[in-house]
């Protein structure tokens, strides 16, 4: 099986298990949800790191070290958001 | 087994923690601890990356931790409650980005080093850059609007969607153009390339400016998702796994929201976004309409009602955030409940900016989440309820929604005119956002407790201690 056919099936199985896990998750946390989703999408840190890793200098160390900033914003101030505001809720 | 295998193991586990950490947050109990796993999910697939990344050039990964933490640190601990929806839609751009960034990056890459851009690779490329740039810049345009930057009312002009429809064929096509390109031609897949993103950041802004500033919910809630898509198809540019699944779950999270928010005002998803809804159209030409007078209350009377009441279910709406009232509402809350009064929270779907706002805002000031309740959970009680007081509501509770011929017609509503007693807490008798009149504030049974949201709730404070 090619990489992109496993791709797919990846794509595909993880968009099934999303529906489920989320759908179930109560209206009221749905904005921790969405910070932690945020968070979660600064999984594309991982190809950034793969540019920025051999790139001395020129566009390519730009957009490397541009594209790991931008997603450690969502990675680091996503994660701690979503943890302040999930501290405030308390039951009765 | 060699390292390469060892990381792609390390990403299978860090694949488990972001799902099981997405299914803690199925309750407020587990939530943060769900959290802390993906947080760690995120912290083993980074340090698998650098591990296979074999770095030459440590520079420019740890300017970029360096700055994105900064950024992010600051962020998170300095953003108001209130401006919650502001932050994750810039989150939302800014995760577009960055995965468009990596596209752009593997296809210097990839033109640098003399290879052929075409095929496989370069479908994956176009599509995470079409999807990452419009994600940025709707994201900004939806920032500018929650923000007050740029107007709240749909901006359009005419032939809109012609123009965005020609755009959007005219980017599939440079798609085919990059996508089958091959080496630095003269002017070759990297200028088309250049010129692509900055056509697929227009197409972004003209999505977005149509839509209404009642609409934000939605728009955030597609945002989040497409940052994730842009994060799956990143993933297949670089040929990882772990991205395209936790770019997925993102994606899967955001349609879900995005179609929930659709669901509670009785609208599709097409015509939330074409539909250019809301703004100060309608207003004109029904303020000439006949003339209906409100009863108005002032704080002394609206305490006594209050105090005196058994049942009291407090519905807030968007005004409670402007007027960074939620502290108050608690207190003059609290003060009933010492009183005996059973006090309840109904939060409709789509109250506030960004789905859950009133939840966390109320969380932020004490108000225990077990005392709110959804729209299905709490409707049917309205008519045995004693007061309602309504703060900065207004779409949510118009009685409009059940004639057929309101625009909002068939919108789920939270049925206040049936209590005993309504008080609306409301600056003046404008329309909400849905630019329509609301018949409930004429009712016999409601009355206006004229005011800013923050000011009313104080004075409520002090009259409900002399009653």
């Amino acid at each position: 099986m090619g990489t992109l056919l496993v791709g797919l099936y990846v794509l595909v199985l993880a968009t099934l298990v999303g529906n489920e896990v989320i759908s179930k998750v109560p209206p009221t946390l749905h904005t921790p949800l969405m910070s932690g989703a945020n968070a979660i999408s600064g999984i594309s840190v991982l190809g950034a790191v793969a540019i920025a890793a051999h790139a001395e200098s020129g566009a390519v160390w730009w957009l490397g070290m541009l594209a790991v900033a931008m997603a450690m914003v969502n990675v680091v101030g996503g994660f701690l958001v979503t943890d302040r505001m999930l501290q405030m809720f308390k039951k009765r | 087994m060699d390292l390469s295998t060892l990381v792609e193991i390390a990403y299978l586990v860090s694949a488990v923690l972001f799902v099981v950490g997405l299914k803690r947050m199925q309750s407020p109990a587990t939530a943060r601890q769900g959290n802390q796993l993906a947080s760690f999910a995120m912290f083993l697939a980074i340090v698998g990356a650098l591990v296979v990344a074999e770095v030459t050039d440590w520079r420019g990964i740890l300017i970029g931790t360096a700055l994105g933490a900064t950024i992010g640190v600051a962020g998170a601990r300095l953003v108001a409650m209130t401006a919650m929806p502001e932050m994750v839609a810039i989150f939302n751009g800014l995760g577009g980005a960055a995965s468009g960034t990596v596209a752009a990056g593997t296809i210097v890459i990839l033109l640098q080093s003399g290879a052929p851009v075409g095929g496989f690779v370069g479908i994956a490329i176009t599509i995470t850059t079409l999807i990452g740039a419009v994600t940025l810049s709707g994201s900004l345009i939806a920032f500018g609007k929650l923000s007050g930057r740029v107007s709240g009312n749909p901006i359009t002009f005419p032939g809109q969607k012609v123009v965005s429809g020609l755009l959007f064929a005219v980017l599939l096509g440079m798609a085919f153009l990059v996508a089958t390109g091959s080496g630095a031609a003269a002017f070759g897949p990297l200028e088309v390339f250049v010129i692509f993103a900055a056509l697929a950041l227009l197409l972004g802004v003209l999505l977005t400016i149509p839509i209404g500033g009642a609409d934000m919910p939605v728009v955030v809630s597609l945002l989040n998702s497409y940052s994730g898509m842009a994060g799956s198809a990143a993933g297949f540019v670089i040929g990882n796994n772990l991205l395209i699944l936790a770019g997925a779950l993102v994606g899967s999270a955001g349609m879900i929201l995005t179609m929930i928010m659709c669901k509670a005002m009785n609208r599709s998803l097409a015509n939330v976004i074409f539909g250019a809804f809301g703004g100060d159209a309608g207003v004109a030409a029904l303020a000439s309409g006949e003339k209906k007078s409100a009863r108005s209350v002032d704080a002394e009377q609206a305490a006594m009602l209050l105090a005196y009441a058994q049942t009291v279910i407090v519905v807030p709406g968007y005004g409670l955030a402007v007027a960074q009232a939620q502290h108050e509402l608690r207190k003059a809350m609290d003060l009933l409940q010492e009183r005996g009064v059973d006090v309840r929270y109904a939060i409709h779907p789509v109250a506030g900016r960004m789905p859950g706002h009133m939840n966390v805002l109320l969380a932020e000031a004490d108000v225990p989440y077990d005392s709110l309740f959804d729209l299905d959970e709490i409707n049917d009680d309205f008519a045995r309820t004693d007061v309602v007081v309504v703060v900065g509501a207004n779409d949510v509770v118009n009685p409009e929604a059940r004639n057929p011929k309101s625009i909002i017609a068939g919108m789920p509503i939270l049925d206040v005119d049936k209590a005993r007693n309504v008080i609306v807490v409301k600056r003046s008798l404008s329309p909400g956002f849905a630019g329509i009149d609301n018949p409930l504030f004429y009712l016999e049974n409601s009355m206006m407790f004229f005011g800013d949201a923050k000011k009313a709730m104080t004075d409520l404070i002090k009259e409900i201690r002399e009653v």
